[in-house]
């Protein structure tokens, strides 16, 4: 794959997304910029209150109005920020399509699949309806659903788990748009069904060239399915790059730690690497770098001073000041077991 | 032993800090504010009512509000404000005794079937179904035809058939809370059923209950006034909201105070329940997660 | 590192041939219709035995029935036929004051943080009603082993006053743990304790209860999906598919060679960290059947790539294979490859 020759078609820069009152602002999001190119899957990691969701929705600005987003969304160079509702709207379900958690909710569970499918064709294309019944059939069989014609006529409740998201992306898919976001589309599965997913998902971005922002909190998901990581922790971003690198050579005291408490290579029944406390509150973050409280190489400056999202390789970006200190610590770590 | 005495204090400062949240709370104050003053009148009218409210005044017969009688006289010369102040402490009463029976008798038979299910439940059920087709008010009045007008009758009518609805409800809370957890953790910790139902589930399941019971005492008086109105409920002379209005009915044209104050007084102390059973409602919702 | 599993002994628990079935409720047209009433297997005949100090890991797909045999096991749910053994003594029909003498020594920890504690009492009405039901403690008594049991679980000081939704949901594990605990049992049935919890707080609870494990010489059922914290922590690991144990052994083997092909789909589909291990086919194709309608013959054969006309026929049964036991026709050829 020649990388130079994949266009960005997401930039996002700066986003900044807040809820609550404008004097004491609940920040989500914070200062967070990265690209997506096409056909590319950039996974975005993080635990609970991380701003790992709230990143994806401020894309298609389905945050508002309760939350307020600030910085530049480029989208094919066109900023989606200041756009309105209207505007927004033409995006939203054509070029950038969206998949969730739970498939089940958001699906009408009056209407048939079959009915479901069409309506978004007919909101996004202009195809008649004989062609659209046609494209719909299409459709569910490029998510795999097996005899998709038969099942055109059934209702979301008479589907598997696994068998609505396939549904869900089929849906996300009839509008043929160039950049899916998938928040957490695996987790309310199984593993084996979680892999189907995930294949799938896979399959038609390289087929289809198509964009993926893939939001988990799974690190195994990252590193058998997204070609770019950038890890979140309190509402920022602390470290991206190629997954390989992130997962093989983590530099963020965070990701190290996250890497580490997951059993692999380690004495069974031995204790595992954990990080003390628990993941910080949205109105208790520090002015400075986030996972302060929990770092094992934190210093006095890291409360304060907020550290820079810096390169430190190709396509690498860590925003810690204790970067050797943090590799020293954590190899030690290692030595120790 | 410090740490011993701390639990008591932690839930006086959850009591505080709670009641604080609900006095912050407009719709809260206003309803407080309408039931203390409501409680005050029923607790104490041979202090705050201006005049005797069965004396007879014929020289004052059929005045209109005045600064002397500002909710004017009924067709006796009785001071119609010292008749509806003293009839808080008649339907006030009768907010408290036509629900609070309904409750206990509702709130235990609906924890046990909601807790235990099966074949009570359905039976439970069957009774409800037969309970709920009749019309509220029309069997309450049936009730009371048999057993003959009066106060006391009235609590056991009512009681009768409003018991269902706490039961429901109850049922319903508890069922919902037996899907939790911490109920399936008190079995494997041994516990007995009663103690898992009411130290564990019915706690959990008082909010809804509380709430219904204040919109239910508002309409316990509507209910009340309505029967006294037709007779069925408080008798005359005592004052009651009911019967007042029934006595002002045949001079709407004349006198329309004497029907139009003691309706007020049904309003404004049903408005009071409500408004604190709403904000209730709001304050009691369990916190977020 | 590793104790040793002391298979000599005479097994703590002994689960024979144990059948749990549901019956779905019928609907009033299907009772005028004459429609049979729906069955869901969740358990068809467990056959299993838990050795004392040991940790049984239990892993297995949603609606699989390893939560219903925790709850079996526990005493929450009641066997359709089978028996369950404790020290040689039937459990199943236990009542009243035998019942609660079980419970006592066997008990259960569940896997969500924020229903399985009373909202409505404090960390200490909560660990003191356990205490004095059971008369464990009197008088001053109860107050103290509160607080042992606090620091057992590592809850710092004050916690004991404080209402569960003023803790993290590590911590809120930890009081499920201390709950338990608080009854001074010999064995442990975890439910998915984890699985709820984000990443960098599982360890955290994992660590706790590897280590009380050992200073209290526990006796742990570890219900869970998560393969690699379940490879970590358990000494045998039973894979169940549709309420039947497909294959169980020591965890270091039957993770290295899987024999059963199920068990080895599982773990193919499992997420793995290393990004060099990412295939483009899923591991397993299909969904689980429906356990209202389990498959004849074994009830694996729909998904299994090595089925044959014997797998559709004849139930396979859990035979010795290896180190341990697995329930396939062919479990020689396909796990000794």
């Amino acid at each position: 794959m020649n990388e130079i020759e994949k266009e960005t078609v997401l930039d996002v820069r700066r986003l900044r997304t807040e809820f609550g009152l404008a004097e004491r602002p609940l920040v989500a999001v914070d200062d967070v910029s990265f690209q997506v190119k096409a056909g590319e899957i950039l996974g975005l990691v993080g635990e609970s209150g991380s701003g790992k969701s709230i990143t994806l929705r401020s894309i298609l600005g389905i945050v508002r109005p309760r939350g307020r987003v600030h910085g530049e969304i480029l989208w094919k160079g066109r900023d989606l920020v200041p756009l309105g509702e209207a505007a927004l709207r033409r995006v939203r379900g054509r070029e950038i399509a969206m998949i969730f958690q739970e498939p089940m909710s958001s699906l009408n569970p009056l209407l048939t699949v079959g009915l479901q499918i069409s309506e978004n064709l007919a909101a996004h294309t202009d195809l008649d309806a004989k062609a659209r019944k046609a494209r719909a059939i299409e459709l569910m069989d490029m998510v795999g659903i097996p005899a998709a014609r038969d099942r055109l006529s059934d209702y979301p409740h008479e589907f598997s788990g696994g068998m609505r998201q396939r549904v869900m992306i089929a849906i996300a898919l009839a509008s043929n748009p160039k950049l899916l976001l998938a928040d957490e589309p695996t987790t309310a599965l199984d593993v084996t069904i979680q892999d189907q997913i995930l294949r799938l998902i896979q399959a038609l971005s390289r087929d289809l060239g198509m964009a993926v922002i893939l939001v988990t909190h799974d690190m195994g998901v990252v590193a058998g399915t997204c070609d770019r990581v950038a890890v979140m922790y309190g509402g920022r971003l602390c470290e991206t790059g190629p997954t390989a690198d992130v997962i093989g050579d983590a530099r963020h005291p965070y990701s190290l730690g996250l890497l580490r408490s997951i059993p692999r290579n380690v004495a069974p029944r031995t204790p595992l690497y954990s990080i003390p406390g628990a993941p910080p509150s949205l109105d208790a973050l520090p002015a400075g770098c986030a996972f302060t409280a929990r770092c094992p190489v934190a210093g006095p400056e890291c409360r304060d001073v907020r550290p820079r999202l810096d390169s430190t390789g190709p396509q690498r970006q860590v925003a810690c000041h204790h970067r050797e200190q943090a590799l020293v610590h954590f190899s030690a770590q290692e030595a120790a077991q | 032993m410090s740490m011993v005495l701390q639990s008591p204090v932690r839930k006086m400062g959850r009591v505080s800090a709670f009641l604080g949240r609900a006095f912050s709370r407009p719709s809260f104050v206003i309803g407080f504010a309408i039931l203390a003053l409501s409680i005050a009148l029923a607790l104490f009218p041979q202090f705050l009512a201006p005049y005797d409210p069965l004396a007879f005044d014929l020289g004052a017969i059929q005045q209109g509000p005045s600064l002397a009688h500002p909710f004017g006289t009924d067709n006796f010369g009785r001071d119609v404000l010292s008749r509806v102040i003293w009839a808080y402490r008649v339907d006030m009463q009768m907010a408290f005794f036509a629900t609070i029976f309904a409750l206990v008798i509702g709130v235990t038979v609906g924890a046990f079937v909601g807790y235990y299910g099966g074949i009570a439940d359905t039976i439970f059920g069957r009774c409800v179904d037969a309970i709920i087709t009749f019309p509220f008010l029309v069997l309450v009045i049936a009730i009371v035809a048999v057993l003959g007008p009066g106060l006391v009758n009235m609590y056991v009518a009512i009681t009768a058939v409003n018991w269902v609805y706490y039961a429901r409800l109850t049922r319903a809370e508890i069922m919902a809370q037996k899907a939790n957890d911490y109920a399936a953790a008190g079995r494997v910790l041994g516990y007995s059923d009663r103690r898992i139902i009411f130290r564990h589930l019915l706690p959990n399941a008082t909010s809804p209950i509380i709430v219904y019971w204040m919109t239910d005492m508002a309409l316990a008086i509507l209910l009340g006034s309505s029967l006294g109105y037709l007779g069925l409920g408080a008798q005359p002379p005592a004052a009651e909201w009911g019967v007042l209005i029934a006595e002002g009915r045949n001079f709407l044209l004349t006198a329309w105070w004497m029907s139009l104050m003691p309706g007020i007084a049904i309003v404004l102390t049903g408005l009071g329940f409500s408004l604190v059973g709403d904000a209730l409602a709001d304050l009691l919702r369990p916190k977020g997660r | 590192m590793i104790a040793p599993s002391p298979l000599a002994a005479s097994p703590l628990l002994s689960i024979h041939d144990l059948v749990m079935r549901f019956e779905k409720p019928r609907s009033l047209s299907d009772t005028l219709a004459g429609r049979p009433r729906q069955v869901v297997s969740a358990l068809n005949g467990v056959d299993l035995d838990v050795m004392p100090a040991e940790t049984l890991g239990i892993v297995g797909e949603s609606g699989c029935g390893k939560s219903t045999l925790a709850r079996c096991i526990a005493g929450l749910n009641r066997p359709t036929s089978g028996d369950i053994r404790f020290k040689g003594e039937s459990v199943i029909d236990l009542r009243g004051a035998r019942r609660r003498d079980y419970n006592k020594r066997v008990q259960m920890m569940f896997q969500d943080p924020y229903t399985s504690l009373n909202p409505r009492m404090t960390v200490r009405d909560t660990l003191r009603e356990a205490i004095t039901v059971h008369r464990m403690r009197e008088g001053g008594g109860i107050d103290r082993r509160v607080d042992e049991l606090l620091d057992l679980v590592r809850l710092p000081d004050g916690a004991a006053d404080k209402y569960p939704h003023e803790f993290s949901g590590g911590q809120r594990q930890r009081i499920g743990i201390a709950r338990a605990l608080s009854l001074e049992p010999t064995c442990l049935v975890a439910d998915e304790l984890v699985s709820a919890l984000d990443v960098s707080v599982q360890a955290q609870v994992v660590n706790l209860l590897l280590e009380l494990q050992d200073d209290l010489g526990l006796t742990v059922l570890f219900v869970a999906h998560d393969l690699r914290l379940v490879r970590h922590v358990s000494h045998r690991v039973a894979v169940i598919y549709l309420g039947a144990i497909v294959e169980i052994g020591p965890s270091e083997t039957l993770f290295a060679r899987p024999m059963h092909p199920y068990s080895q789909a599982l773990l193919a589909a499992a997420p793995s960290l290393d990004p060099t291990s990412r295939r483009r086919a899923p591991a397993l194709s299909g969904e689980l059947p429906s356990p209202l309608d389990i498959p004849p013959g074994c009830p694996f054969h729909v998904r299994c790539p090595h089925a044959t006309a014997l797998c559709r026929r004849e139930k396979p049964t859990l035979r010795p294979v290896g180190h341990g036991m697995t329930a396939c026709h062919f479990a020689e050829t396909i796990g000794g490859a």
